[in-house]
């Protein structure tokens, strides 16, 4: 199911990586900042919205590797980042789509203003479509449902397709098998 | 029709920016939607969706009040309304309560149908289209052009233009970099904006979610970032279920622009936080605006099954050439005349509602499954009761039934070049023989009609009869193809008679919404083609073969003329077009071609009624590889000719082009012969080519196949 959805993902621009354990998805990610030049500086900041995953790491060691880094994502941090992080609930094969719960404002900030989203999901949370999720949601208890596609884009100019027009340029997909696993 | 629609319409075809980018974007729309919707039930699906839709559209009551309920348990702010100048001021009152000085909006065609945008300026509150093809739109000070690409209209060169004085910088045309220049102004323009407006693409009842489908990310930005959202929803986005958004979503991005999802589906069930923490002002204006009035009309309640995926305007021959300007109004092509028609008032579809060409192209692909040429033609009938027919009208259908009488004016016609020379008669000539037009030539009309040649054609007497409707242009014009049809019918052991009162097939009538001649012509030709009992009536026409087996039922129901409906569905049923007929007689052994025959290279046109009304396609193929031919497909095979009857009196300047197109397609397969169905498209066709001069022959499969049977 995970190359089926890679390739769906693929096909519409998102990037994905798979890891076996948390270590060393964490490892990935700070790499990957340190790589984007995340730094203490406007246009150079980092976000990552409070998860599941995020709540298994050491948040003050991850802020000392990557200064820049915030783990209170704020509108205005969230404006001036390079990256966001948020996890996702569930990936759909059929689209290659990442679905989340973003009722708290914090996980759109993080996914929506950034230009690059970094979006982390366990291995086991792939569903083969949107009737699978749709009997995993449920409205009543999540006011802001959020499907993401592949990166931002546009055909509006001359039907020439454009990656990011107002949300991220870019999407990483990052997915876990172990998400307890690898960790001291 | 007005002179300011023709001038709109010609300047329309001949903007080459235009038809080169609706061109270029309908030819590659049709491959990617295939592709698309590779491993999915087309026909199911959108059975279901028909299904979802007109349920909610006949309870839309009952959907308001639901949607309503659990929208306000969950603190939103329900506003409903059937008059557009409520919404505008309840948008004021609440902006004007929360102290707004901008907004952003994300796409909403109901806030287009209702000016929202110079209303809000108008009271001092600056608004910002989001969508970057809205913006280009909103800064050119123009309306969007499609439902779905609202800029596909304009260049890149126009767009560096407007960005440029936007911005004051001369930038470049480099499309990424103008996209990045949108995205920086735009994203201060978010970050300040105190309200966010946008529409709504499905509202559910039975959980109050508002549902956004986008690419760019801008809805979700206008719901996230400003206090306050208000989203403005028209009543015919209601589905009941939570679970309908799967089949709804399944279809529209597919159908819209040939993805499997858009980049961003935004589900909205009542007010979150905002950043600061406060809760969220939700209002959601539920818009009536003429749809409950739509909904229960028989006719047009299908309408409200329309998902706004924008396919009907996508695969449109008509769209591609003259793009969405020319119609006016805010929404646009097939489905837009019919909104246009309801939203406005149905005086305001008179001029765009003779865009349409009847050739089916969108009913074909309609994920809501309507008939839009069918709701077409109800608006034309409508126009007519209202306006009543023309006294020229009358007096036109009047000839066009005198069979004999109409002969004589045609061969007059033909014979001197000049028919019918006083300036309004030939304007309002429903038929399509009576004018030239560039780029075609007509027909001769032959000296003796085939009512007249057929009594001397010698018969074998057979047990199985079959009786023969002509339709006029067998009739006038190619008598040959009706004799060289008795010809493989007899071989077939069926004798053919010819009742001879039978007369015009009415579609001409029908087409124009003088339904009550249609009604007239239909009870005419049921009398004459029942007198006899027979078991086939096959006609070689695909229009007429329509006529008589699918609308003479349809337009009698329409006008009550239910009394002769029992004769109606007694004369459908016996009713066949050639190919099909042939098929089987073919398949049964009554008939068998000679051996071995290798008769070269031959492409198949597939005229619109055949393919798309009686669904009629690998017959005349099979029979026509049978018979020795090597079939090459052309591109585009089953698109219009341009024909469509008077159409191509009525709008030359469109008719030409479409047939030019088709001509190129034709000539690229390099086959010398293109074989066809219909004898209108043989006139259209055959005409365009013998004014080219290339040589290819145009004939009727009837004729291809006659000398090839034994």
């Amino acid at each position: 199911m995970f190359e089926q959805f890679k390739t769906k993902a693929e096909a519409v621009g998102a990037e994905v990586h798979r890891f076996s354990n948390a270590a060393q998805a964490e490892e990935f990610i700070v790499a990957f900042m340190q790589e984007q030049g995340i730094t203490n500086a406007k246009g150079a900041y980092a976000v990552w919205a409070d998860s599941p995953f995020l709540g298994g790491c050491d948040k003050s060691a991850l802020a000392a590797k990557v200064p820049g880094l915030s783990f209170e994502v704020s509108r205005e941090l969230a404006a001036d980042a390079k990256v966001g992080v948020t996890e996702m609930g569930w990936a759909l094969t059929d689209t290659g789509s990442l679905v989340a719960d973003q009722t708290d404002i914090k996980q759109r900030l993080a996914s929506t203003l950034p230009e690059i989203h970094i979006a982390i999901i366990g291995t086991d949370r792939i569903l083969d479509g949107k009737a699978a999720v749709f009997t995993r949601i449920n409205p009543a208890n999540s006011k802001f449902i959020a499907f993401i596609t592949g990166p931002s884009r546009t055909a509006d100019i001359e039907r020439v397709l454009t990656i990011g027009v107002h949300g991220p340029k870019r999407l990483v997909i990052v997915f876990v098998d172990q998400m307890e696993g690898g960790r001291p | 029709m007005k002179k300011n629609f023709k001038d709109s319409v010609n300047s329309a075809v001949h903007n080459a920016t235009l038809t080169g980018a609706l061109g270029k974007f309908s030819e590659a729309y049709k491959v990617n939607r295939q592709k698309a919707y590779e491993g999915i039930d087309f026909e199911a699906l959108r059975s279901t969706i028909a299904e979802r839709k007109s349920y909610a559209a006949g309870h839309l009551d009952q959907m308001a009040d639901t949607f309503q309920a659990n929208a306000e348990a969950l603190g939103a702010k329900v506003f409903r309304t059937d008059d557009p100048e409520k919404v505008k001021e309840y948008i004021l009152k609440v902006a004007r309560e929360n102290n707004v000085k901008s907004v952003v909006k994300s796409k909403s065609m109901a806030s287009e149908e209702i000016h929202l945008n110079p209303y809000l300026e108008k009271n001092g509150i600056t608004v910002n289209e989001t969508d970057l093809g809205e913006w280009i739109v909103q800064l050119a000070g123009q309306k969007p052009s499609h439902m779905v690409m609202p800029a596909i209209h304009m260049t890149k060169e126009e767009v560096a233009d407007l960005f440029s004085k936007e911005v004051d910088e001369r930038l470049s045309t480099d499309i990424p970099r103008l996209v990045e220049v949108a995205r920086k102004e735009l994203r201060s323009k978010f970050l300040a904006a105190d309200m966010g407006i946008s529409g709504g693409n499905l509202a559910v009842a039975e959980t109050g979610s508002i549902v956004l489908v986008t690419n760019e990310g801008n809805a979700r930005m206008v719901t996230s970032l400003p206090r306050v959202h208000v989203a403005l929803v028209g009543i015919e986005k209601f589905v009941e279920k939570f679970e309908d958004i799967v089949p709804i979503l399944t279809a529209l991005p597919r159908s819209a622009t040939a993805q499997l999802l858009t980049s961003y589906v935004s589900i909205i069930t009542g007010p979150s936080q905002n950043t600061d923490g406060s809760q969220k002002e939700l209002h959601i204006i539920l818009m009536d605006n003429r749809r409950t009035d739509m909904a229960n009309d028989p006719k047009f309640k299908q309408a409200m099954q329309c998902i706004r995926c924008g396919s009907c305007l996508n695969v449109c021959p008509i769209f591609r050439l003259v793009g969405g300007h020319v119609f006016g109004s805010i929404y646009t092509g097939g489905i837009g005349t019919i909104l246009t028609a309801w939203f406005e008032k149905l005086q305001e579809s008179e001029d765009i509602q003779g865009l349409c060409i009847q050739c089916g192209n969108c009913k074909e692909v309609c994920p809501g499954k309507l008939d839009i040429p069918e709701m077409i033609l109800e608006i034309r009938r409508r126009l007519v009761v209202d306006k009543g027919q023309g006294l020229v009208q009358k007096a036109i259908f009047s000839v066009v039934n005198n069979r004999r009488l109409f002969h004589s004016m045609l061969r007059t016609a033909s014979i001197t070049g000049k028919p019918f020379t006083s300036g309004k008669f030939i304007r309002h000539l429903p038929m399509f023989l009576s004018d030239l037009t560039d780029g075609r030539s007509l027909p001769a009309i032959s000296s003796v009609p085939f009512r007249d040649r057929f009594t001397k054609i010698q018969q074998p007497t057979c047990k199985e009869k079959a009786a023969f409707y002509a339709g006029c242009l067998i009739d006038f014009a190619y008598p040959e193809m009706g004799e060289t049809m008795v010809r493989i019918l007899n071989k077939a052991g069926i004798e053919v008679v010819f009742p001879d009162e039978q007369t015009c097939c009415g579609a001409p009538a029908r087409y124009s919404g003088a339904y009550e001649v249609a009604a007239n012509n239909a009870v005419d030709n049921i009398k004459a083609l029942l007198k006899e009992d027979v078991k086939y009536v096959i006609s070689a026409c695909p229009t007429c073969t329509v006529a008589l087996k699918h609308e003479f039922i349809s337009t009698l129901e329409s006008i009550g003329k239910t009394a002769w409906l029992p004769q109606a569905r007694q004369l459908s049923d016996k009713v066949c077009d050639f190919s099909t007929l042939v098929k089987k007689l073919v398949d049964e052994g009554r008939l068998s071609f000679k051996e071995g025959q290798k008769l070269g290279k031959l492409t198949y046109h597939d005229s619109c009624h055949l393919k798309r009304t009686l669904n009629v396609s690998e017959q005349p193929r099979e029979l026509l590889q049978k018979a020795g031919y090597e079939l090459t497909e052309m591109f585009e095979c089953d698109m219009c000719c341009g024909m469509g009857g008077s159409y191509s009196i009525k709008l030359p300047e469109i008719s030409a082009p479409i047939l030019q197109r088709k001509l190129k397609n034709i000539k690229d397969t390099g086959a010398p012969v293109v074989a066809m169905d219909c004898p209108g498209c043989v006139m259209q066709i055959g005409g365009g080519f013998d004014q080219d001069g290339s040589g290819v022959k145009v004939k009727h499969t009837l004729e291809l196949l006659a000398d090839q049977l034994k």
